[in-house]
């Protein structure tokens, strides 16, 4: 048991990764005075404040459609939650601080100067309504990546000490332990052991050379261990060396979420290493949707040079293995509706590997009104499900979901994000709802044609 | 006499001059400003060769919304060019505008009959008063204005209504009209790159880049 345990406890009873008590408004960490707290989140927001952050900054026409495909507003009508809205502080500071023209801004005192009180206000609009699902970038005429500008924000947010506190202390107990949800490499040890047991399989763990570094979110670990049987059963139909290592496992990456940018890297850094150390020639990432944007596409600029490995989602793993025909699938008797996990898929550019995994499982596929990149966010991303005061807001979002699922008709609910699926099942409890969102990877694993032995 | 067409000379020449040596100076400025910083070098490993190409296509595809944003957006789009393409014609259409470019870049093109350009411009005119009601009355909108956005309507509407009146000799003599139009226009050239009117040029590079960075991933843009 360590400091954090008793300081933050988390419900790991609960369907989902939550921590007890702030009722408190604005959440501050550390002590520093004002100054200091607004000198850090300017520095920490421009940073890495490159030409294409910039160009961003200078788009934007003021003609509020992002706020017309947000979840948040579309929701409540609520002007705040304009995507573009949600970064105006920030915008105020670049346009007077870093912009081409911040001198004339200076002068004449055209953008005032952003005060802490501002940015504590803004947490609400920069972390508890906003999952960087990244649709209004999708909308956008100027095609402004908003997403990306909330992610510098958060980093700016971070280092001045202005995170929610559950977001925070699920960070800092990663930093810690090594995953956020208490799923310690002895706890892995443990599970893995036990699940070996249970049902008989082999679990290969800190194998010394192997061609698959396995990866597994934490969420998997203590809510979902039958993933990870269930990729146990695939990687040995797929016939490959591979093993988990105790020294890099844990695919999620809540730092990346809060924006705190170092332990995002430290986080990272255990993964690349650990890869490079069984010399892996493939990192498999889980169903873990930020897992696959922190690692896939942020993991080698952070490490500083190209990764000596590839990195794929478990369903483009699927799908390789299907078209190979290693995987052998039974058919699957029902209707499926898919739910595209918006950082594999929108912003990770894996649209199509999961629906040929279902096609191959024989599924009627009935796709849900706005699909693929188009896709309504579950409400969960982007760390907003640890975060307790905005589970009111949250449950609002989730309502379209449930009603694209339900507009299907579809019988199942299949998606490939261990964090979706906390959120459909918080909510699904919420709701009294009668679907349960299923894991792909588990629907392939229960449907392997039987090996002849 | 002589004042006004001390006016109108003023408004042909020395003026004209410095509004578009602001504008091309401002918009050279705020680019460079903007391009030169840092540009790092994105390490992951591509899932698409050649992504730029998907960057300069986004430039194209991001004309017109896809269909699942359409219920929410069209109506307000469809407006929008309106008064885009309205202008355009205006802008590009008439003889004067047509002489007035060739002399600056020696570029030329047949201008349209004034009746289309007149409907044009009535065209541009109404739906921009209808934005700028949009503007005021729209909670997003409302919520996310700052003078910008005001002013820059102003100097769009402007050089619009002052023309079509020079043009019929409406409400004051030709010259004085045809001087207050063009130094109208000459206010907007100038504004043009310190305001959101440098979308004129910056949307081609924000899409641009973002569609190359989510080409580059293999997403849709």
């Amino acid at each position: 048991m360590t400091g954090t345990d008793t300081q933050f406890p988390l419900e790991l009873n609960q369907p989902r990764l939550s921590v007890k008590k702030p009722e408190q408004r604005y959440d501050k960490q550390g002590e520093m005075d004002d100054t200091e707290r607004l000198d850090r989140a300017m520095r920490g927001f421009i940073k890495d404040f490159g030409a294409t952050a910039a160009l961003y900054m200078e788009s934007c026409v003021h003609c509020g459609q992002c706020a017309e495909v947000c979840q948040y507003y579309v929701q409540t009508g609520d002007p705040k939650y304009t995507p573009i809205w949600k970064l105006e502080p920030f915008k105020q500071a670049y346009k007077r601080e870093t912009g081409p023209f911040a001198p004339l801004f200076r002068i004449f005192n055209l953008k005032r100067r952003v005060t802490v009180r501002e940015l504590e206000e803004w947490q609400e609009l920069i972390y508890d309504s906003c999952t960087q699902c990244g649709r209004c970038t999708m909308v956008c005429p100027m095609g402004i990546d908003i997403a990306s500008l909330v992610g510098l924000a958060r980093h700016g947010m971070a280092a001045a000490g202005l995170v929610p506190h559950e977001l925070w202390a699920t960070v800092e107990r990663a930093k810690r332990e090594g995953s956020p949800l208490g799923a310690t490499p002895a706890v892995l040890k443990d599970r893995i052991a036990w699940l070996e047991d249970e049902h008989s399989v082999e679990i290969p763990l800190d194998q010394e050379r192997a061609d698959v570094l396995m990866t597994i979110s934490s969420i998997e670990v203590m809510k979902y261990p039958q993933s990870i049987v269930a990729l146990a059963r695939i990687m040995k139909r797929m016939g490959a060396s591979w093993t988990f290592r105790s020294d890099g496992y844990e695919a999620t990456n809540f730092s990346m979420f809060a924006g705190d940018q170092q332990g995002q890297r430290q986080a990272s850094l255990k993964l690349i290493e650990a890869a490079i150390a069984v010399g892996a020639k493939t990192l498999i990432l889980p169903e873990c949707g930020h897992a696959y944007q922190a690692l896939r596409w942020q993991g080698a600029n952070l490490y500083g040079e190209p990764l000596p490995f590839r990195v794929v989602q478990i369903a483009e793993y699927l799908a390789e293995g299907i078209r190979q025909g290693k995987l052998q699938l039974q058919p699957v008797q029902s209707s499926v509706t898919f739910h595209d996990p918006c950082q594999i898929v929108r912003r990770g550019g894996v649209t199509e590997a999961p629906r040929e995994v279902l096609r191959a499982l024989g599924v009627e596929l009935r796709e849900m009104d706005a699909h693929g990149a188009y896709n309504w966010c579950c409400g969960g991303g982007g760390g907003v499900v640890t975060i307790h005061r905005a589970d009111p807001l949250r449950y609002r979002t989730y309502q379209i979901k449930m009603q694209q699922v339900e507009d299907t008709g579809a019988e199942l609910l299949v998606s490939t994000c261990s964090n979706c699926r906390q959120t459909f099942d918080d909510g699904q409890a919420h709701f009294h709802w009668d679907k349960t969102a299923q894991s792909l990877l588990e629907l392939v694993a229960d449907h392997l044609v039987t090996e002849q032995e | 006499m002589s004042t006004e067409t001390d006016l109108l000379d003023f408004a042909r020449g020395p003026a004209l001059e410095a509004a578009l040596i602001i504008m091309v100076f401002g918009i050279f400025w705020r680019l460079v400003g903007v391009l030169a910083l840092r540009r790092p070098r994105d390490l992951s490993e591509p899932r698409v060769r050649h992504a730029w190409l998907g960057g300069v296509k986004t430039i194209f595809t991001r004309m017109w919304p896809r269909r699942e944003f359409r219920p929410r957006i069209l109506h307000w789009e469809a407006v929008s060019y309106l008064f885009h393409f309205g202008l355009a014609v205006v802008i590009l259409g008439l003889v004067p505008h047509i002489l007035l470019i060739r002399d600056i870049t020696g570029l030329s093109w047949p201008g349209l009959p004034t009746g289309v350009i007149t409907f044009a411009a009535g065209v541009s005119l109404i739906s921009l008063l209808a934005l700028l009601a949009h503007r005021a009355t729209h909670p997003v909108l409302r919520q996310i204005s700052n003078f910008d956005d005001y002013f820059s309507w102003l100097l769009v509407f402007t050089p619009l209504l002052t023309g079509l009146m020079a043009y019929y000799h409406l409400g004051g003599r030709y010259e004085d009209l045809l001087a207050l139009h063009m130094l109208s226009a000459e206010l907007l050239l100038a504004w043009l790159p310190f305001s959101k009117l440098a979308h004129t040029v910056l949307f081609a590079f924000s899409r641009g880049v973002t569609g190359t960075i989510y080409s580059r991933r293999g997403a849709q843009t």
